[in-house]
């Protein structure tokens, strides 16, 4: 019995001390990747969008976004908002 | 198209320390990692100024220039951002950066230094916008929901200001008309390249 106790701790501390060699694999088979443009959205088709898009722009619309980019860097001057 | 960049008026910076919280709670960075921080410069005397740094997506990014494995890339926006599966984590960019922004989670196997992280400009990086290897790699891609970087639009006085350069020079230049002092824009020329930093001058000795 004493021993099946101990074969059974040795076992489980091994299990313990070989997880920590556990990692993610690192392969690079397709060499740095690119991002997907930012006009495309976050949803989870092409040019859509979630709950989380901000309102007043046309997903997939390049225009629409940089018009939403300048209106949004605009909502920080308190010259612009508050006269 | 928009240029994005970052300016951070010191005229402004109160120290709360908000931007730095912000962008932790956005992108969740692990614990030991601050994508932005805040730094002050002749902290309790008059006078003193602080201001807010992270990487500053620079025209000519020291760290794209040193990297050994060639794992950056900028953006059309001007976004500099790297990808985590190339990174070896070397450290090289950590020394060519004038910002400190480049940053070493300690959660590997046996502490061991893990993967660069930095700022993204809340854009994310080069997985599938807005997916959960994107968020789990590089953070929030707020940029993609037609949002500015939480840090900026969290800061309560508008010290910090990101979005399109023309712009954000726009506004910072309205205030310092206004309030006639407080021009220098701290880390701007070294980013962005200026007649102080980078270019040559005429007429000067080594």
């Amino acid at each position: 019995m004493k021993r099946a106790v101990a074969t059974l701790v040795v076992l489980a501390s091994g299990a313990m001390l070989l997880a920590a060699c556990t990692e993610k694999p690192q392969t690079n088979a397709e060499g740095v990747k690119h991002d997907a443009v930012p006009w495309s959205g976050t949803g989870t088709q092409a040019n859509t969008g979630t709950a989380f898009t901000a309102p007043g722009w046309k997903v997939g619309d390049k225009t629409a976004w940089e018009q939403q980019i300048k209106v949004r860097s605009n909502g920080q001057n308190e010259y612009i908002r508050e006269n | 198209m928009a240029r994005m960049k970052f300016v951070c008026d010191s005229e402004r910076c109160i120290e709360c320390n908000g931007c730095v919280t912000a962008c932790k709670n956005e992108n969740e960075v692990p614990w030991g990692v601050n994508r932005r921080r805040v730094v002050t410069l002749n902290d309790g005397l008059p006078g003193e100024k602080s201001i807010s740094v992270a990487c500053m997506h620079c025209s000519d990014a020291p760290c794209m220039a040193v990297c050994p494995v060639q794992c950056f890339y900028r953006t059309e926006e001007g976004v500099v951002l790297h990808d985590k599966d190339v990174c070896i984590g070397c450290g090289y960019c950590s020394y060519a950066c004038p910002f400190g922004a480049p940053q070493f989670p300690s959660q590997g196997t046996f502490g061991a230094r893990g993967k660069m992280d930095k700022c993204t400009f809340c854009a994310g990086g080069p997985e599938a916008n807005g997916s959960e290897a994107e968020f789990e790699k590089y953070g929030r891609n707020r940029l993609a929901e037609g949002k500015l970087p939480a840090c900026a639009e969290m800061c309560s006085t508008k010290a910090l200001l990101a979005g399109d350069g023309d712009v954000v020079a726009d506004i910072f230049r309205t205030r310092v008309v206004q309030r006639g002092t407080g021009a220098e824009v701290w880390g701007w020329g070294t980013a962005y390249g200026s007649q102080q930093a980078g270019t040559p001058t005429t007429g000067g000795t080594k």
